[in-house]
């Protein structure tokens, strides 16, 4: 009867992630839940986010309770069919459950990659690495003020079949607080630097914000290098954008005053964890972490527009390019991505905002594993 | 050892620059114009200008209570003194240290200090702040009889001893801790004190200019070349009492004035050098006159000078907060 | 990033802290330890508790001074060190010794800028373990914080945690007055994630360690983790707390605490220093003055008895303050009803 009986086991968002809280279930015991469907919210301390059901039925049983906090991989409900007597449940609970707990310590271990610092010329990198196999590799690029782990809902996804790469830029989470100019065509040239230093010749690039524009002037300047580009919500293409985002974002330095400015980042406000607002506190009081977001903004947004337009740059690129935007942007505006050439794909997401790789990560994902496939 | 003529009109410009100002205070204090309370350094004048003739910005003292001296032989104005001591806004401290408090740190002038044995600790830090940044300066401790007994003081002379330092502990003995003579408060001998810690020990009559200038000499120049800290012993009298108002009914009649007919200091100057010729007479009396206007300036401005305001109360407490 | 102990967070501070500025240097007795031995070894100890270990190694006798055990002098060599041109990080070992050297403190380093006119500049930080919990009874584990906090012209720190205690120590480094940095001596096993960069935490700027509607908790130094594990208790039975950790109890962040009384209504104070004059008194003062309207219940304080801490391991518990009695506290205050105004 066991295969009748699916576990519902604690998700791994992003490479980080050791353990999450139920904050809610979603579906009540008895109920039934179709795969896809949103089954609970599981909150990381990071974010949260919905859980999709891996497959459809029953969910017999709740095992984890609200509130509780769970390693990955554990327990938290069972989904079975109606037919599927109460004894067989609590021989298949019984059984996980010993299972669970002599191998959990040593798989949660074996997959849980920390990121590694990595010496460019003067700078130092923090870089996540993941994955491998024949696919031609991966590289995200953050925006302003963000960091690798923006993309811990997508890296793990896009990285079944190819070597995948996430780095803090100059300025930025655990890398060097030094940013030169603060020009994207800096930035793009640390990037490019990055790649030679990892061996890696050519790359699919995934560019979010900043990091879109970042993309734009490394295809422009290294066009070798870049294999496609996935341009998330980019700068570059347009002159408006959201200052009160950007001055809010340096000059805010207590939770109060942060978290509204970290709204404009999403269309469900609720995905802005209390840890999130913390954590990015915590980077702004790096030394050298306020002068190279303030060299930034004030190279790429002064007077309140945007200072580059690198439209050129991206209908000159003759590999494929496409664009993922959320409909909700409250930063940069999709309508930034009217006008180009028909060879590039506009995806504009419904219900996400600034941050559409977070806020609908299945779609994000699957727009680029079909692109790069 | 010879000293040069413009050495020479400087001390002596100092000495009489304390004299008078200390004189005055005197005076001024017993009008009731003066707050608080004022500690008196005349008969000294030879210690702190002996001293302090060897001394360049650079270098570091540190004072006591009685502290007017020490603060004009480093060369802090009289005018911003006088203020200070008047309680105006216009003081070198802003009227927010009075007489106790007076200190300027662009000159290397720690402070007075109204805490009996607090410099010495203050001038083992300093001295260390001369050798770990090898500037070449030397700290000086400037501490009486009383301060001697202060269990700072014994701690310093052994951290400084420890440490190497280039400091020189230069104690005043007047022979009274406020109403309490050294023969009664201070067991041994401060030679032997020295000496219970290894530290070199020098001694002078510090009513004589020119002894002090010798004695402080040597004892500054083994600070300063790198051999560690020494003590400078300076004999004085004290001509007032602790504080404006101490009737010194502890002292037979006669002392004071003694001391004024026999060392005063400055008569003593006066007569060294003009004997040999080494300075005009008129040259003395052309200082003289001016450091009466001098002082005469200062009392005026400082009594015309404008109060602290209440804003003041609450400022310069912290450089940031 | 990576987990560090309060130990390895503070030397950690200290380190790059050095490696940034010159002037900035370390003395404090047995802080390498060894100087003089029959064994010719140096950086024997590192401290007492070895927080200071290794930086005499990398930084060298110019740097790192031993001193005799002699407080006072070389608490006041601190002191005129920094009014002179250094930027010294002294260690007063434990702060119960504050009363070989307390006229340094209080009379020098804390007096200089207002007595001098506004003039002076000393930027001088002084480290010292505070806490019970130790068996090191009562010359070893007074919570000395009030003792500095009640004397204008020092600042004073007491982190609740390593990353606190690493950007708080950096910014006591890089202020330019005198700053008394307090160090739970239990605390320095305590572990946690602190960036491997220098990093910042201002001073007189609280942190909400918990966010809640009933009861808002301010708790000093260690106490913070005390009154965080209450409030998680709580939480399970539907009382939702705010956890202040006021970081700095000079200055103090009096308006974070007066925003959050008047969000909850009620206000419980823990600390573990002796009761009368204590932060709890201050802090307790402050809301009634200045939110008096907001209160619906009598402020509780949980603070040990008025007695020195004791040796033996059963008094010492019942002499320090924990969850369970704040706890208890907090169910207090939400169990109060203003009977007298009902009739």
């Amino acid at each position: 009867m066991t295969d009748l009986i699916t576990p519902i086991t604690m998700p791994k968002f992003g490479l980080a992630m050791t353990e999450g809280k139920i904050a809610s279930w979603n579906i009540p015991p008895g109920g039934h839940v179709d795969a896809g469907q949103e089954i609970a919210d599981i909150e990381t301390t990071k974010i949260t986010n919905g859980y999709e059901s891996p497959a459809s039925g029953t969910l017999r049983r709740q095992i984890a309770t609200e509130g509780e906090t769970l390693p990955v991989g554990a327990l938290l409900g069972v989904l079975a069919e109606p037919a599927v007597n109460d004894a067989d449940i609590d021989v298949f609970i019984a059984k996980f459950q010993t299972d669970f707990s002599s191998d959990s310590a040593a798989s949660t271990q074996a997959d849980h990659a920390e990121p590694v610092l990595v010496s460019v010329g003067e700078l130092t990198l923090r870089v996540q690495e993941a994955g491998q196999g024949s696919g031609t590799p991966l590289l995200f690029i953050h925006g302003f003020g963000g960091d690798l782990t923006n993309w811990m809902l997508n890296q793990n996804s896009l990285s079944t079949d190819r070597r995948t790469i996430a780095f803090d830029l100059p300025g930025h989470g655990g890398s060097s607080k030094i940013v030169g100019d603060g020009k994207p065509a800096t930035f793009a040239a640390t990037a490019a630097a990055l790649l030679d230093k990892l061996d890696v010749t050519a790359v699919h690039v995934v560019g979010h914000s900043l990091g879109g524009a970042i993309a734009l002037e490394l295809a422009k300047a290294f066009p070798q290098k870049v294999a496609s580009l996935s341009l998330i919500a980019p700068a570059g293409l347009g002159q408006g954008i959201n200052m009160d985002f950007i001055e809010g974002f340096i000059s805010a330095d207590r939770r109060k005053t942060l978290e509204p400015v970290l709204n404009y980042l999403v269309h469900d406000k609720t995905l802005i964890s209390r840890k999130m607002i913390e954590d990015i506190i915590r980077f702004k009081r790096l030394d050298g972490a306020l002068q190279s977001l303030q060299t930034i903004a004030q190279a790429c947004f002064p007077n309140g527009r945007q200072a580059d337009d690198i439209r050129p740059a991206l209908t000159a690129f003759s590999g494929p390019s496409q664009i993922i935007w959320g409909a909700e942007d409250e930063i940069l505006s999709p309508a930034d991505a009217k006008g180009l050439p028909d060879t590039i794909t506009v995806t504009i997401l419904p219900q996400a905002g600034h941050m559409p790789q977070l806020e609908n990560a299945p779609a994000v994902n699957a727009a680029i594993t079909q692109f790069v496939k | 050892m010879q000293i040069a003529h413009n050495i020479l009109l400087r001390s002596y410009r100092s000495m009489r620059t304390i004299r008078d100002f200390e004189e005055r205070l005197h005076v001024e204090f017993a009008t009731g114009e003066i707050p608080g309370f004022v500690h008196l350094y005349c008969g000294e004048e030879a210690s702190g200008v002996g001293v302090c003739a060897h001394l360049t910005d650079t270098d570091t003292i540190a004072s006591t209570h009685r502290g007017h001296g020490h603060c004009i032989a480093k060369g802090v104005g009289v005018e911003g003194m006088m203020a200070e001591i008047y309680g105006r806004k216009t003081g070198v401290c802003h009227g927010k240290g009075g007489s106790m408090h007076i200190a300027d740190l662009s000159l290397g002038m720690l402070g007075a200090n109204g805490i009996v044995g607090g410099g010495p600790p203050l001038i083992c830090g300093a001295a260390l702040s001369h050798k770990v940044l090898k500037d070449g300066g030397v700290a000086v401790a400037f501490y009486g009889d009383g301060a001697s007994n202060e269990g700072t003081t014994l701690e310093s002379l052994n951290l400084a001893m420890v440490w190497q330092l280039p400091a020189v502990f230069v104690c005043e003995d007047n022979g009274y801790g406020e109403a309490t003579g050294a023969s009664y408060a201070c067991a041994g001998t401060q030679k032997a004190r020295a000496a219970g810690f290894g530290m070199p020990y020098f001694e002078c009559d510090g009513t004589d200019f020119f002894a002090v200038h010798e004695a402080a000499g040597q004892a500054i120049a083994h600070a300063r070349a790198g051999n560690g800290p020494v003590m400078l012993h300076v004999h004085l009298a004290r001509w007032y009492g602790h504080f404006e108002g101490d009737a010194m009914t502890y002292r037979i009649n006669g002392e004071v004035a003694r001391e004024r007919a026999e060392h005063d200091c400055l008569k003593n100057f006066r007569q060294r050098v003009t004997e040999v010729s080494l300075l005009d007479p008129s040259a003395l009396d052309e200082i003289d006159a001016s450091v009466k206007d001098e002082i005469e300036a200062a009392v005026k401005a400082a009594k015309s000078a404008p109060l602290p305001e209440p804003a003041d109360l609450e400022a310069d407490v912290y450089v940031s907060y | 990033m990576s987990k560090k102990s309060f130990r390895q967070a503070i030397n950690e501070a200290l380190r790059q802290e050095m490696q940034r500025d010159p002037r900035i240097i370390l003395m404090g007795e047995d802080i390498a330890g060894g100087q003089g031995g029959s064994a010719g070894v140096v950086d024997a100890w590192g401290g007492v508790l070895g927080v200071t270990k290794g930086l005499y190694t990398e930084f060298g006798p110019d740097r790192v001074f031993d001193t005799p055990i002699s407080e006072a002098s070389y608490i006041g060599a601190a002191v005129g060190a920094a009014a002179t041109g250094l930027r010294p990080v002294a260690e007063l070992m434990f702060v119960d010794f504050v009363g070989c050297c307390l006229d340094q403190i209080m009379n020098q380093a804390a007096k200089f800028r207002y007595m001098f006119g506004g003039k002076a500049r000393t930027p001088l930080v002084i480290r010292a373990m505070y806490g019970a919990g130790f068996n090191a009874a009562a010359q070893h584990s007074q919570a000395l914080y009030p003792l500095f906090t009640h004397i204008p012209g020092l600042k004073v720190v007491i982190p609740s945690s390593p990353y606190e205690a690493k950007g708080l120590l950096i910014e006591a480094i890089r202020d330019d007055d005198p700053v008394i940095f307090l160090e739970n001596k239990v605390m320095y096993d305590d572990e946690e994630e602190v960036p491997d960069e220098p990093y910042t935490i201002p001073f007189g700027e609280a942190n909400l360690t918990r966010e809640g509607d009933d009861v808002t908790i301010v708790a000093f130094g260690r106490m913070v983790n005390f009154a965080n594990e209450a409030a998680d208790r709580l939480e399970k039975d539907g009382i939702s707390c705010s956890v202040i950790d006021p970081r700095t109890t000079s200055p103090l962040d009096s308006a974070t605490i007066l925003e959050c009384v008047e969000d909850t209504g009620r206000l419980v104070i823990v600390d573990e220093s002796s009761p009368r004059c204590n932060m709890a008194t201050d802090v307790a003062a402050l809301v009634v003055e200045e939110a008096f309207e907001s209160l619906k219940a009598p402020i509780r304080r949980v603070v040990p008895p008025h007695t020195p801490v004791p040796f033996a391991t059963v008094l010492e518990k019942l002499y320090l303050p924990d969850a369970a009695r704040i706890e208890s506290a907090v169910r207090s205050v939400m169990a109060y009803k203003k009977t007298k105004q009902d009739a």
